[in-house]
């Protein structure tokens, strides 16, 4: 007789199976420690109330058609070297297919140094493409017209300094600012906790964020002032749980900080815009996907009376897990890459960024950026995922677990609500402490093979593969130098001195700083010499909590 | 064999915030009966120098994932070398490619571990090192 029940099933058939049959493991709980059990159904979800895509609260995705009407933004992050050599490789993934450029800034251009600061010794180029002054910029960008693509541009401290910058260009290229579209990270929260590219305090930087909040709303309504990034919380070590609690919290930080400087939530919130992992636990991975949109909706609704649907809608773009990349089996990184960007497309995402085979040794190479492009394009354009909305939907696991996830962030946020918001947990180290301890943990797992990575401490192989690397030519450097020296040089040296200045005095007091950013960009003042500017009035930050 | 606990500086050079493997290690290595310093994120040369000198450390692992490793490194080996502190044992983790691990060996970086490494490894990499010094 078969079961009645899912009760009846586990005392009758399973509970008797497992006897004879062990289960591999004593524990199948997740990385978030959900326990995940052997089989899900009705009684196990309310996907009743799911509701449909494109209607709040979201949770089947943000179209009601989705990917059947467009497919996701193909963004590659990239940049190195110098604006010379990044600008091939944007034309080059450009005319491979990809839909929309996402650029790389050294860490110099993301720390407020010019790149002959000698702070910047060994960092020119890097892990990015450096920017100096809007020279730079008019090289990064040749030949490639500001109204045809949009630009992500993963910059928080010196965000405004590099948008600000975007839009001068966009004014020599002749092209109305109502017609540029694009992102900047401009998520300085998740710098003083994981990503550590903060310059100035916490107060000064979030009036910069929303003096870009406010400038956007009036000027450039396309684009996205903001990327509130759970994506480097998550690869320095946080639970998938974590990642949605420290994102959203830190979001709602953003929003009370721009209501507080004089806002109305509609005229701001449809342009915030998110940033999620695709790790490698395929389901949770789906599942927080759609719980991070139904969380939204009810925060942005319910909590901040948002009145715009548009304010309820949490667009994201989705990268795979670096932290997963192993420099052992370099191949197999294809695989894990493919899978995770697979999570990602069933998860719903805006755009999508797939890592490629070596990064666990370097940058990029062109064959391997595009074969991280392909993977993408396979996903689109052979899988079939692409032809209904939300496939998952309905699935009892999905469900369960979409809830599970729903319900464990939302206490961690109660609980950073109840130690001052993001701001105050973070002066008291909370997020700091908890991602370390999940790293550790990871870490340990995988020291004693509870937790596998193929090649690494599972099926090793002796023959070490060596993969071709991109390296970084030291020439690229030189001319950088060269050309920020000529810069200097040439530019009008009064006016420069005028505009910083002015952005001195504006600094001091509650002006929008965006209007003279631009000003002062326009006459060649450079990164450096804007940020240091800005150091003088608002003071440098420390690193919070050090370990 | 000696009972005196191993000194660590862990330090993250350069302008690189990647600080999980360093803090890993860090713990790690604490876990593993060292006494170690954990400079945090942003450090130049001179600052990881002066706080090896001041700290009196038997060792220095070096974190770098930003590709600025040869450059920094050269500075703080120099460095110690004109303190008179070649004796401070050297090693580095990150994201280094192999040729570049040739080049630091040389430079005398006792030893590159790359991603994957296990903690214990490099603790006892430390031990054996610190032992066979004496």
């Amino acid at each position: 007789m078969e079961s009645k029940s899912k009760s009846n099933w586990i005392k009758n058939v399973l509970k008797p199976t497992i006897k004879r049959r062990l289960e591999r493991k004593s524990n199948f709980d997740n990385h978030s420690g959900i326990k995940i059990d052997t089989v899900y159904d009705h009684d196990d979800s309310n996907s009743s109330t799911l509701g449909y895509p494109g209607e709040y609260p979201y949770t089947r995705g943000l179209q009601p058609n989705m990917y059947r009407g467009k497919v996701w933004t193909m963004r590659q992050y990239a940049g190195f070297a110098s604006a010379e050599e990044s600008n091939a490789r944007y034309k080059f993934l450009l005319d491979s297919g990809q839909s929309g450029l996402s650029v790389a800034f050294d860490l110099p251009t993301q720390t407020g140094y010019d790149s002959d600061h000698p702070l910047a010794i060994g960092e020119v180029g890097r892990a990015g493409v450096p920017i100096s002054s809007l020279v730079d910029m008019e090289i990064l960008f040749k030949e490639i017209p500001l109204n045809k693509v949009t630009t992500s541009m993963t910059i928080n401290s010196t965000a405004s300094v590099l948008l600000a910058m975007y839009i001068a260009l966009a004014k020599k290229q002749n092209i109305p600012l109502n017609q540029i579209g694009g992102t900047v990270q401009n998520d300085i929260l998740k710098e003083y906790i994981a990503r550590g590219t903060y310059i100035f305090p916490p107060i000064p930087s979030m009036r910069l964020v929303t003096d870009l909040f406010q400038y956007c709303a009036e000027n450039i309504p396309k684009w996205n002032t903001i990327s509130i990034s759970g994506y480097h919380m998550r690869e320095a070590g946080a639970t998938a749980v974590q990642e949605l609690a420290f994102t959203f919290s830190n979001a709602i930080e953003y929003v009370h900080a721009a209501i507080n400087s004089g806002l109305d939530v509609d005229s701001f919130a449809p342009r915030l815009s998110f940033f999620f992992v695709a790790q490698s636990d395929l389901f949770e991975e789906i599942s927080k996907f759609r719980a991070a949109r139904r969380m939204w909706a009810n925060i942005m609704r319910n909590q901040f009376g948002a009145k715009d649907p548009r304010s309820w809608m949490c667009r994201f773009h989705t990268q795979t897990a670096g932290v997963t990349l192993t420099a052992q089996q370099p191949d197999n990184n294809i695989i894990r890459s493919a899978f995770q960007g697979l999570s990602a497309v069933l998860g719903g995402t805006q755009s999508l960024h797939v890592n490629s085979r070596d990064e666990a040794l370097s940058l990029p190479t062109p064959e391997s950026a595009e074969l991280s492009l392909r993977t993408q394009q396979i996903l689109s354009h052979e899988t079939g995922i692409t032809d209904t909305v939300d496939p998952l939907g309905g699935s009892f696991y999905i469900e369960n677990l979409t809830d599970q996830i729903e319900s464990k962030a939302n206490d961690y946020i109660d609980q950073i609500q109840n130690m001052g918001g993001a701001l105050g947990a973070l002066q008291q180290g909370f997020q700091i402490k908890e991602i370390h301890d999940s790293a550790y943990k990871i870490q340990q797992d995988i020291e004693s093979n509870e937790r596998i990575v193929v090649g690494v401490n599972a099926f090793q192989t002796k023959d070490q593969t060596v993969i071709p690397i991109q390296r970084i030519d030291p020439n690229q450097t030189r001319i950088q130098l060269e050309r920020l020296r000529k810069v200097k040089s040439e530019r009008n040296s009064g006016e420069v001195t005028r505009c910083l200045e002015n952005l001195s005095v504006a600094a001091s007091n509650t002006e929008n700083i965006m209007p003279i950013m631009i000003k002062a960009v326009e006459n060649y003042a450079t990164v450096g010499e804007i940020s240091d500017t800005l150091r003088r009035v608002f003071g440098e930050q420390k690193e919070f909590s050090p370990f | 064999m000696t009972d005196r606990i191993i000194r660590v500086l862990v330090a993250k050079p350069g302008l690189d915030g990647h600080d999980r493997g360093a803090k890993i290690v860090a713990r790690s290595l604490r876990d593993a009966g060292m006494e170690v310093i954990y400079t945090g994120i942003r450090q130049t040369p001179e600052m990881i120098i002066s706080t090896a000198i001041d700290e009196d450390v038997d060792v220095i692992g070096l974190s770098i994932l930003s590709g600025a490793h040869l450059e920094l490194f050269t500075q703080i080996i120099d460095g110690l070398s004109r303190h008179n502190r070649d004796d401070i044992l050297i090693v580095a983790g990150g994201i280094i490619p192999e040729e570049d691990r040739l080049q630091l060996k040389e430079m005398g970086v006792s030893n590159v571990f790359g991603p994957g490494t296990s903690t214990q490894e490099i603790a006892l990499f430390i031990k054996q090192a610190f032992n066979d010094q004496l």
